[in-house]
């Protein structure tokens, strides 16, 4: 099908909406009534047809509207954009890794042409036509993982790979689950997830690493992950925390449908060619509550899951204050029927909510 | 007694050792205040070392408590320096004539030893080849991540950023790079409900 691109914002008046194809394929992270961490990873071999996993890349109607807050954010903070300097060459393996998969799967929307380090790049939804030379940094108005990053959805963490570990040296990161590449940046895989509570503990880490150090060339892999913001910033950093912190305690009864939104992480995993990094794209889905019970399985289920998530996960994400709240909206929503399995909505199967 | 168990943390946060002698053709030594008593039991455990050691001691506050004692254990160099802002360029150029073989022992507090780690790292010595120890203050050196401004010898959580003016309370989150833990506004979501700032670790 054809996108048709959204013209919102994700700040200040808050514009960003999901249309219904949107709500449809939304990434439902929990495949069953309860969640804890978990080394939930898979292969990243496409998914069903229109879902977020069918593509390498996935491209949705908030492409052009994300894409314009990133240039805001950057604008604001250059540094959540960072490479060390042994990362260029990384940088380049991400951009043509890019710029192949999204010619290749929206060849409506995306251009490429190669004649050996001759490129032309045409990137129809941003009005970029674009020639340089590949592995020339000066033929390109920023360094390539910038250069790409600024037309593609999504955080990216890109990992050199040395000592048996992954080391976070270069990053685009603007829309970020309360996180500093700035801080992060050089630290490996277990001290940037340092913070993260009972994962440590469970072994998930460790387990985590191995598969990761593993992740081979052209088989790449994925996992979900998620946590709640309040109105659909995408730019919940830490470094404006002081500045968005406030909005969580603006939820009532009355808007919390609309205000607090299910944010979804599709990561994914890719081994890079030539410098053997491992690059990690986050891409970032929003949903308002009151969309996410238009699937009546999904209403019933996160009321489920928020209601019995550890404290200890409800609190490192950021929603123990919330919780209540949320959780009392969400229980007009759960009738107490059983959920199928899966993440799917099951839309044709699943019973309508049973109004009690 | 200068020394402080610190309790077990996340996995971020640097531990250190206890300083050893170790063989080696040159022997790189830079302490601040307490710091120098780790010094002392190393002079005391190998005498030989400190034949071919260059010492640079920051007496922050200390006073002359430790210059006489430390020059009694006859290092090839002692330099007393005023700060260790202004130890840099000497380390870097101490640093710059490394041979393979070089070891280097770091004491004091945590903001010392993870300044002049990043100068080790950075002139190519191996981790293996350096060793630390705390001694004295718990102070920590802080980044406040809303505007990036370093504050040293943060004793309190909170504690106010000396370049922003934010209020921050102390993670123990810790960035090798920056040699410094990470300080987030503590009242984002209450404006000016800020708790009265408590010693760390009491
Ligand atoms: C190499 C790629 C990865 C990168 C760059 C990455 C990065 C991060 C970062 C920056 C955080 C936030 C930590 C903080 O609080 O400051 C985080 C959280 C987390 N990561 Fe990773 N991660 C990666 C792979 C994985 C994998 C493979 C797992 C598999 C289990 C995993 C599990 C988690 C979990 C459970 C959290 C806590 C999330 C939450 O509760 O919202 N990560 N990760």
């Amino acid at each position: 099908m054809t996108i048709q691109f959204n013209d919102e914002t994700f700040r200040d008046d808050y514009t960003f909406h999901n249309s219904d194809w949107a709500i449809r394929r939304f990434p439902f992270p929990f495949h069953e009534d309860s969640y804890m961490y978990s080394v939930n990873m898979e292969q990243h071999r496409g998914g069903p047809a229109g879902s977020v996993y069918e593509k390498r890349f996935d491209v949705d109607e908030h492409y052009v509207s994300e894409m314009k807050d990133r240039a805001i954010v950057l604008a604001e903070d250059p540094l959540r954009c960072q490479s060390l300097p042994h990362m260029t060459l990384a940088g380049w393996d991400l951009l043509e890794l890019i710029m192949v998969s999204k010619s290749e799967d929206y060849p409506d929307l995306f251009e490429l042409h190669r004649d050996g380090n001759d490129w032309r790049w045409i990137n129809r939804p941003l009005g970029i036509d674009d020639r340089f030379t590949f592995l020339d940094e000066a033929t390109l108005p920023y360094g390539p993982m910038e250069y790409i990053t600024r037309q593609t959805q999504g955080d990216f963490a890109v990992l050199d790979q040395r000592d048996e570990n992954l080391w976070m040296d270069a990053g685009m990161v603007t829309t970020q689950a309360d996180w500093s590449l700035d801080f992060d940046i050089g630290m490996n895989f277990f001290e940037w997830h340092a913070p993260v509570p009972l994962a440590h503990e469970m072994g998930i880490f460790k387990r985590a690493l191995k598969f990761l150090l593993n992740v081979q060339q052209g088989n790449p892999a994925r996992r979900l992950n998620w946590t709640m913001t309040v109105n659909p910033l995408l730019d919940t950093s830490p470094e404006n925390y002081h500045k968005w912190g406030i909005q969580k305690t603006t939820l009532t009864p009355e808007n919390i449908g609309s205000k607090q939104h299910l944010r979804v992480e599709l990561q994914t995993f890719f081994r890079l060619p030539r410098s053997n990094a491992l690059v990690f794209p986050i891409r970032c889905y929003m949903i308002a509550l009151q969309d996410v019970v238009t699937v009546p399985k999904w209403g019933r289920r996160l009321h489920r899951v928020l209601r019995d998530v550890p404290v200890e996960l409800a609190t490192y994400k950021g929603f123990i204050g919330n919780r209540p709240l949320i959780v009392d909206y969400l229980s007009q929503f759960d009738d107490g029927l059983p959920t199928s399995d899966g993440i799917w909505p099951d839309l044709d199967t699943e019973p309508p909510l049973r109004k009690g | 007694m200068s020394t402080f168990r610190f309790p077990p943390s996340i996995t971020s946060r640097p531990v250190y050792g206890t300083l050893a002698p170790r063989p080696g053709k040159a022997h790189l030594m830079i302490a601040d205040a307490e710091g120098a008593e780790a010094l002392l039991d190393l002079a005391a455990a190998d005498p030989e070392l400190f034949a071919n050691a260059h010492v640079i001691f920051i007496p922050k506050g200390t006073g002359d408590r430790f210059t006489e004692p430390l020059k009694a254990a006859n290092p090839s160099i002692l330099h007393v320096g005023p700060s260790y802002a202004a130890s840099v360029p000497r380390i870097r150029r101490v640093l710059s004539d490394a041979h393979m073989g070089l070891q280097v022992y770091l004491a004091g507090t945590e903001g010392l030893m993870g300044q002049a780690m990043n100068e080790a790292t950075a002139a190519g010595i191996p981790h293996s080849a350096i060793q630390t120890e705390h001694r004295g203050s718990v102070a920590r050196r802080m980044q406040c991540v809303h505007c990036k401004g370093i504050t040293e010898d943060v004793m309190t959580d909170p504690f106010v950023c000396a370049h922003c003016g934010l209020t921050l309370f102390v993670r123990d989150h810790y960035s090798r790079r920056h040699a410094a833990f990470q300080g987030v506004c503590i009242d984002a979501e209450d404006p000016g409900n800020i708790p009265d700032p408590v010693e760390l670790y009491s």
